[in-house]
């Protein structure tokens, strides 16, 4: 160790070019900022969710609805966060170049969302048995949250088919694959909303 | 290697769209959509004001039977509606769309084709609230729209899904707009045109959009919630099923209090070009005045609680509200301020812009003063719902939006149709609107704190009332005729004004660059910048035709813009942009028969729509032709 700066080599040029941020295809930021505001509306529900349940009755949920089971949500988080795994893989594979990662991340994460959404069918059948939106707010808060991001889950399942057709068409390599970064980034963004919903509306009511 | 007179035949050839009737379902070019905007604002800007009229006809003497009851809500309701969503912000994102490109040095917008299908959504949202007229079924629950008088149980006809249903579909297109300006910005500035450059009409456009970004969704989420109430059964504000109306307020609130500076910021930003122009020096404390820019659309989101003072909410979040929208007064102060500064220290020409301008410094001070007046919770739970309100509120936002808005008119009309309008009968225009703006909305302070309730159909005699009325509906009528005279000046400049030439006011942002009206393409040659006042720069135009030897300046490749760095605008690279394509009309058309389908009740039809959409969307996305690579 010494403590002489200059003594120790400079960064390279390379170095030192590597770290300036790249600029951003305009593609690019209309994702950041669509996703900006998609983040802000999920905001805007989850607010009103404890809005209303800390004006509610001391109950949560209110009229005798029992709190939400929590196996099955669990798995269905496990199988939808770990579809980013596979999605990554897709991303990183095309940029450097290799189709194959691509089209067999794309696959993963296409199977496993789809998986996601199954569930929610079966777990909205279980739950319309034991009360529905009409019920009362607590009902209403429930499908209309879920059912919002399930609509999402479906969006990003069509983004992710239109982008695999195109994969096996060859539209994308090393140099040409903003479709693929872009959905990359919508898929995540749906994962990260699942994880403030299970906290807020499965976990929360056990606390 | 091409010669420049080649390489401007290309850039013709490769920008010029098809003419004829086709293009106008298929144009995707800034200058034309911005156009449309502006028409179509200013229609629903006449309906709007032929429905204020009637309200100030019915209300001239006591004891009126011209417009009964039901009626009037459904007129008051749909005025505010439509001058707030369907005039205000499509109004000033139609000289965003025009003027953000051409100040910026681009040729167009990042997202062409979003850009077109937000027309076409603004377009058949608006429609859609207004041809709930022709059933008499039109919203009639006020503009903010509480619950639970709008709720399923007390307005069990449709009318307020005209509302909730046209609101979430025009939300779609200002989100879209709001998109399209901050990639814009971000993106396409001329190289040179670094952020301590940009001017600071489009900074104010920015801090808009990106209030948009962030307030749009409570409204959406809001009308949502209430859909589902209303059509569904659920029990979001229904406190019988365990929701709160109350809700509504915080969420609508949430969005209304930063819509004020959405339609205001810009409003502002205008003013801010205006001013140097004919001041004849650059701006006093610019720095200054995009922090203030900033700083407005940031508190905004901070103070919408002083809009519920009187709902009976705690002591302490009362406080907290009441601070903040004091604060809110800082940057106000500091654009006001800069303005003057930069009048009296430069050279005032009193031309009908500037007159204008002048107009609204001394409506938005006076309607900022009674908002001061609002902050103080006791003085607000004393006025709250009186016409004070609406005298306050009117000095806002016509003085603090109409006004710019004229003044844009007149300011940048000669730009967009290559024609001066005439300077006295804008001035007539201005001296009728000024002072009957003053006629119509001074004495409501006086009805208002006499005790004048507003949304009354009628009042009683012998209350006091009756001069202070008879004063407004004359007002009124004033101000129409101010109108007539502008929209006289318009058309008759279309015709008879003189040419305009490039800049017919020695302006200093690169719109008066080119000619008027511009290119498709803008500009021949891709401008640098080295100032936030590039035309007052040393030789700049002689530097610009210098250029046009250069063929990476002249850019004349395939329908080709310059992308360059968000921070310091350095060039990156060209990108291509997207030819007229019909794809945003039949995505909006998509989206028309959804949401038209969900609001009459037939979802098979609604379900229609979803097909067209996603189709639509399919081929928008399809690659044109093998990308290049990045």
């Amino acid at each position: 160790m010494t403590a002489d700066a200059r003594a120790v080599t400079a960064p390279t040029a390379e170095e030192v070019a590597a770290e300036v941020p790249a600029g951003r295809p305009t593609g690019w930021w209309g994702m950041v900022m669509f996703i900006t505001t998609e983040a802000t509306l999920f905001a805007a529900l989850v607010a009103s969710y404890f809005y209303l349940r800390f004006q509610s009755t001391p109950d949560w949920p209110p009229g005798g609805i029992k709190a939400p089971e929590l196996s099955l949500p669990l798995v269905m988080s496990a199988i939808l966060l770990s579809s980013s795994g596979p999605m990554v893989l897709a991303d990183r594979g095309i940029r450097a170049g290799h189709v194959g990662r691509l089209r067999l991340g794309l696959a993963a994460t296409f199977v496993l969302g789809a998986t996601f959404l199954g569930l929610q069918g079966y777990e909205y059948m279980t739950k319309l048995e034991e009360f529905t939106p009409r019920t009362n707010v607590y009902g209403s808060l429930f499908f209309a949250i879920t059912g919002f991001h399930g609509m999402h889950v479906l969006v990003g399942l069509l983004l992710i088919l239109f982008v695999m057709v195109r994969a096996w068409l060859g539209h994308f390599d090393k140099g040409r694959h903003l479709h693929v970064q872009t959905t990359a980034m919508y898929w995540h963004f749906v994962d990260a909303v699942w994880v403030v919903i299970m906290l807020s509306l499965y976990i929360g009511p056990h606390l | 290697m091409t010669t420049v007179a080649e390489r401007t035949q290309r850039l013709d050839e490769s920008w010029g769209e098809a003419p004829g009737l086709g293009s106008w379902f298929t144009t995707v070019d800034h200058k034309k959509i911005g156009r449309r905007y502006i028409w179509t604002a200013s229609v629903f800007f006449a309906m709007a004001g032929f429905e204020a009229l009637a309200l100030r006809t019915q209300l001239a003497r006591p004891d009126q039977t011209l417009i009964g009851p039901g009626a009037y809500n459904q007129l008051f309701t749909m005025h505010g509606t439509t001058m707030i969503f369907l005039f205000a912000t499509p109004m000033l994102f139609g000289f965003g769309n025009y003027f953000v490109p051409l100040m910026l040095g681009a040729r167009d917008m990042a997202f062409p084709r979003l850009n077109a299908f937000g027309y076409w959504v603004f377009l058949f949202a608006g429609l859609l609230m207004n041809a709930s007229f022709l059933f008499g079924q039109a919203p009639n629950g006020g503009w903010f729209n509480y619950v639970p008088l709008t709720g399923p149980q007390y307005t069990p006809k449709v009318n307020i899904g005209f509302y909730t249903v046209g609101l979430l579909f025009l939300g779609i297109s200002t989100t879209a707009g709001a998109i399209n300006f901050i990639v814009t910005t971000f993106k396409l500035r001329a190289p040179g045109m670094s952020l301590n450059r940009i001017p600071l009409f489009v900074w104010a456009i920015l801090a808009t959009a990106f209030a948009v970004v962030f307030a749009l969704p409570a409204l959406n989420a809001d009308n949502a919630m209430l859909l589902l109430d209303r059509k569904f059964g659920f029990h979001f504000f229904d406190p019988a099923g365990g929701g709160d109306p109350v809700l509504w307020q915080h969420l609508f609130w949430l969005f209304g209090h930063p819509d004020v500076y959405i339609i205001v910021l810009p409003a502002l930003g205008i003013v801010s070009a205006i001013v140097p122009v004919f001041s004849r020096r650059p701006m006093v404390g610019y720095f200054w005045l995009v922090l203030a820019n900033v700083a407005t659309a940031v508190i905004s989101f901070g103070v919408w609680v002083h809009h519920m003072f009187a709902v009976g909410l705690p002591q302490l979040s009362m406080s907290f509200f009441s601070a903040a929208s004091l604060v809110i007064t800082i940057p106000g102060g500091i654009q006001i301020f800069s303005w003057v500064a930069t009048m009296l220290r430069g050279r005032l020409v009193l031309a009908t812009p500037m007159l204008f301008v002048l107009g609204f410094l001394i409506s938005f001070v006076a309607g900022g003063l009674t908002g001061v007046m609002f902050a103080v919770v006791p003085f607000d739970q004393q006025v709250t719902d009186s016409y004070f309100v609406v005298a306050h509120f009117h000095y806002v936002l016509f003085g603090g939006a109409v006004f710019p808005i004229l003044a844009a008119l007149y300011y940048w009309m000669p730009k967009i149709t290559g024609r001066l309008l005439s300077e006295r009968l804008g001035r007539l225009s201005f001296w009728l609107i000024f002072g009957g703006f003053n006629l119509l909305f001074f004495p409501m302070h006086v009805s208002g704190l006499l005790g004048m309730p507003r949304r009354v159909y009628t009042f009683l005699p012998g209350l006091g009332w009756e001069g202070w009325n008879l004063a407004s509906s004359v007002g009124a009528y004033v101000v129409a005729l101010g109108f007539l005279a502008s929209l006289v000046n318009l058309l008759w400049s279309l015709r008879r004004g003189e040419p305009a030439g490039d800049d017919p006011w020695g302006g200093d942002s690169l719109e008066w660059a080119t000619s008027s009206p511009p290119p498709p393409y803008n500009f021949a040659t891709v401008p640098v910048v080295h100032s936030a006042y590039p035309l007052w720069e040393d030789r700049f135009r002689e530097r610009l035709d210098a250029a046009r030897g250069s063929e990476e300046r002249q850019l004349a490749g395939d329908h080709e813009v310059l992308r360059t760095s968000e921070l310091d605008a350095e060039p990156e690279r060209a990108i291509e942009m997207p030819s007229e394509t019909v794809v945003p009309l039949v995505v909006a058309l998509g989206f028309l028969v959804a949401f038209a389908g969900l609001l009459a009740g037939w979802y098979l039809v609604a379900a229609l729509g979803v097909p067209v959409v996603l189709g639509g969307l399919a081929a928008w996305a399809w690659p044109r032709r093998q990308e290049p690579a990045r």
